[in-house]
């Protein structure tokens, strides 16, 4: 073979892939993959169910009423005096965007085994598809919020202010947070399967250590400083600051909140990326 | 001279067997410290050669040290016998995972079939599932719109192309399926027994179409069949994989003659190692065919006598005396159909076996079977109670020459494997 030739390979297979070598290219190309996941997962949903997407709104609503019961009236946790409703509500909205994103993506491989063990495709499509299929079912969970959040509103029982032009950002956060950390697992339950028991406990666990139920300013300073190590804290924090007035979070910790997102994403983009060529072998 | 499209360099590929948690995070920490030190991989040294009849070991190797190089237009036919690993080399081609060892260049879009309608949901309809596989396969939406009309014609399936695909038969799945691959943009083609699905019309409609990609699009195909005859009418090479090693390459006629002699009575001492489906009880370890004077024969002729010599062991021997057994042999021809089986269930005589080791004999009068290449499939029994041993596919024999019909014809094999003789005659009608 002269050298000629040599250069006009498209494409080489070798046993491992660099860990930095991202196909970016590649996955960019496959966007209508990942537009069609999106489709398949929102019109599957709607199709096979009683209710349909009503689920999407079903879902917060009870658990909110729940908290409220529990938490509120019969715990008489504090609120910082919102009404509770309001309060739990966008806690509620806000956690289940990250908690579902990262449980569905840290599930990657064994959800699409079928798929993955017939054809190749960018594997980073299946967590980025499960990203975006939960920021429309944010996005409906959001309306039911507002809906609830205009009627204190006009009321005058809350007062929004300029922080919610934050709220773009803060769904990027927790997207980048719970993409990052899910694909760092996924390259886990592939392997080891009971991993993924470990992390949906783990994330219904971590609620707590996040102010989901409670405001950070209802914990005594010597624990406050540990959940203020909780990335997601300053997101729940801003978001209920910038519609609901109370709480908020310091330019620090939002700094902390993005440079870990930063950080962890990057992380699980390499680890996914260096192991997604042999992951089929271990599913 | 052609340049070459694909080029496969010292592949290897390791599996680990049993138990995927087990243990795993110990041999993982245990991997980690060896190639911290320098130290090859602990785990590929006790990996054996991928042979089925050998037990022991953690890993595996699936595929070992392939070498192959496949030029523009060439249509490569890959044979071998069930794990021998032709569906591991057609991962590694499509990049379903990455090999162990050893590298994979190639030039162009590579479609790989490694099953049709991949990722079809039951709820889209079918036209939804266009474009959700063609994404899947690496089509760009405007591509596959671009084609719509053309898929939708070619998979007959027009009329409910709006209906959700779970209302479909299988059939018009696997239609679907087959119509979007079959419009993929690509240089090189990678189809695994995707022509086992489907009728006879849809196998008709594969074949025809991959006949018509390599002659006048010129594509390099790789297809994987277990269907010798297809193999033969499409593919202008082959190559032939055994216990995960290349055993041998070259132009298709060859490669099936050689695979087909690998099967042959030489290789009888295997069958006792060969493990079949049913208890293990007893087993068959060999075949004799003998003519009428008993002497052992390699091929066969129609319209001769045959006796056909199973030999068995008892490894339970408290199980003796045996009665009612049932022993069968089916002769399959290329394609997969059996089209001549003998039992002796349908013989007046019952078999007992009362020793441990012995021949149960067969005679077969007037080899009804057309000219060409059987294997051969022996069962072993007891009547209605419980499979001993059964062995499928793992002989062949070649049927040859001969005057059955008496007056030198041929017959038709290519239209029909069994061979009845008929007397003809006309009558005229009195009446007119």
């Amino acid at each position: 073979m002269n050298n000629n030739s040599h250069e006009q390979w498209t494409q080489e297979i070798t046993p491992h892939r660099g860990w930095l070598q991202v196909p970016v290219k590649e996955i960019w190309r496959y966007r209508d993959l990942l537009y069609l996941f999106v489709k398949r997962d929102f019109v599957a949903f709607y199709k096979q169910t009683v209710l349909g997407p009503l689920w999407f709104i079903i879902q917060p609503i009870l658990t909110t009423l729940m908290f409220t019961l529990v938490f509120g009236r019969i715990a008489g946790l504090s609120t910082d005096g919102l009404p509770q409703i309001l309060f739990y509500l966008a806690g509620v909205t806000i956690w289940g965007y990250f908690a579902e994103c990262l449980t569905k993506t840290s599930t990657t491989f064994s959800d699409n085994a079928h798929l993955f063990g017939k054809v190749y495709f960018p594997r980073m499509i299946a967590p980025l598809a499960i990203i975006v299929s939960n920021l429309m079912k944010f996005g409906v969970q959001f309306c039911i919020f507002l809906l609830v959040f205009a009627y204190y509103w006009l009321n005058g029982m809350v007062q929004p202010n300029l922080a919610v032009l934050w709220l773009p950002y803060l769904i990027v956060l927790m997207a980048a947070i719970s993409l990052g950390i899910g694909l760092i697992f996924s390259a886990m339950t592939a392997k080891y399967r009971d991993l993924r028991f470990l992390l949906t406990f783990g994330v219904q666990l971590f609620m707590y250590a996040t102010p989901v139920i409670y405001p950070l300013s209802a914990i005594p300073a010597k624990y406050a400083v540990y959940i203020q190590l909780n990335p997601i804290t300053p997101i729940v924090e801003m978001f209920r600051y910038s519609f609901l007035g109370v709480g908020g979070a310091s330019a620090g910790s939002m700094l902390y909140a993005s440079i870990f997102a930063a950080t962890v994403l990057a992380l699980g983009m390499i680890v996914f990326n260096r192991l997604e060529v042999t992951f089929m072998d271990s599913v | 001279m052609s340049r070459s499209v694909i080029s496969v360099e010292n592949i290897g590929k390791m599996y680990r067997l049993g138990e995927v948690s087990t243990g795993t995070i110990t041999h993982d920490l245990h991997r980690a410290w060896a190639k911290f030190r320098g130290k090859p991989d602990p785990f590929a040294t006790v990996g054996i050669a991928n042979d089925r009849e050998t037990a022991g070991g953690d890993y595996v190797w699936a595929l070992k040290d392939i070498n192959l190089d496949i030029k523009e237009g060439e249509i490569l036919g890959i044979i071998g016998r069930n794990g021998a690993g032709k569906s591991t080399l057609l991962k590694l081609l499509s990049r379903v995972t990455a090999p162990t060892t050893g590298r994979i260049r190639t030039r162009g879009r590579i479609a790989s079939l490694l099953e049709v309608g991949t990722g079809f949901h039951p709820e889209l309809t079918g036209r939804e599932n266009i474009y959700l596989n063609g994404a899947i396969l690496g089509m760009e939406r405007h591509e596959i719109t671009a084609r719509i009309d053309e898929i939708i014609e070619f998979s007959g399936c027009a009329k409910y192309i709006d209906t959700p695909v779970k209302r479909y038969s299988s059939g018009m799945q696997v239609r679907l399926g087959f119509a979007v691959a079959a419009h993929l943009e690509c240089e090189i083609l990678i189809v695994d027994e995707v022509l086992a699905v489907g009728d006879m019309a849809f196998q008709q409609k594969c074949m025809g179409w991959m006949e018509d990609m390599s002659a006048k699009q010129k594509k390099t195909i790789l297809f994987v069949s277990h269907n010798l005859d297809a193999i033969h009418r499409v593919c202008s090479t082959g190559v032939i994989i055994e216990n995960g090693e290349l055993a041998y390459q070259g132009d298709i006629d060859a490669t099936i003659s050689r695979y087909l002699t690998n099967k042959r009575f030489d290789q009888q001492n295997l069958l006792e190692k060969t493990k079949g489906w049913g208890d293990g009880q007893v087993k068959i370890t060999g075949l004799q065919i003998t003519d009428n004077n008993g002497e052992p024969q390699t091929a066969m002729t129609p319209g001769r006598n045959y006796v056909c010599e199973l030999s068995y062991k008892v490894k339970n021997l408290d199980l003796l005396p045996i009665n009612g057994i049932t022993a069968a042999i089916d002769f399959t021809d290329t394609l997969g159909n059996t089209v001549l089986l003998i039992n002796s269930d349908t013989d007046d005589d019952i078999l007992s076996i009362n020793h441990a080791e012995g021949v149960i004999k067969a005679r077969l009068s007037d080899l009804a079977l057309a000219p060409g290449d059987y294997s051969i499939t022996m069962y072993l029994g007891q009547s209605g109670l419980t499979t001993f041993d059964c062995l499928n596919n793992v002989l062949s024999i070649t049927v040859s020459g001969g005057d059955f019909f008496g007056n030198q014809h041929p017959g038709f094999a290519h239209q029909c494997k069994t061979l009845t003789r008929s007397q003809w005659s006309i009558q005229a009608d009195d009446n007119v």
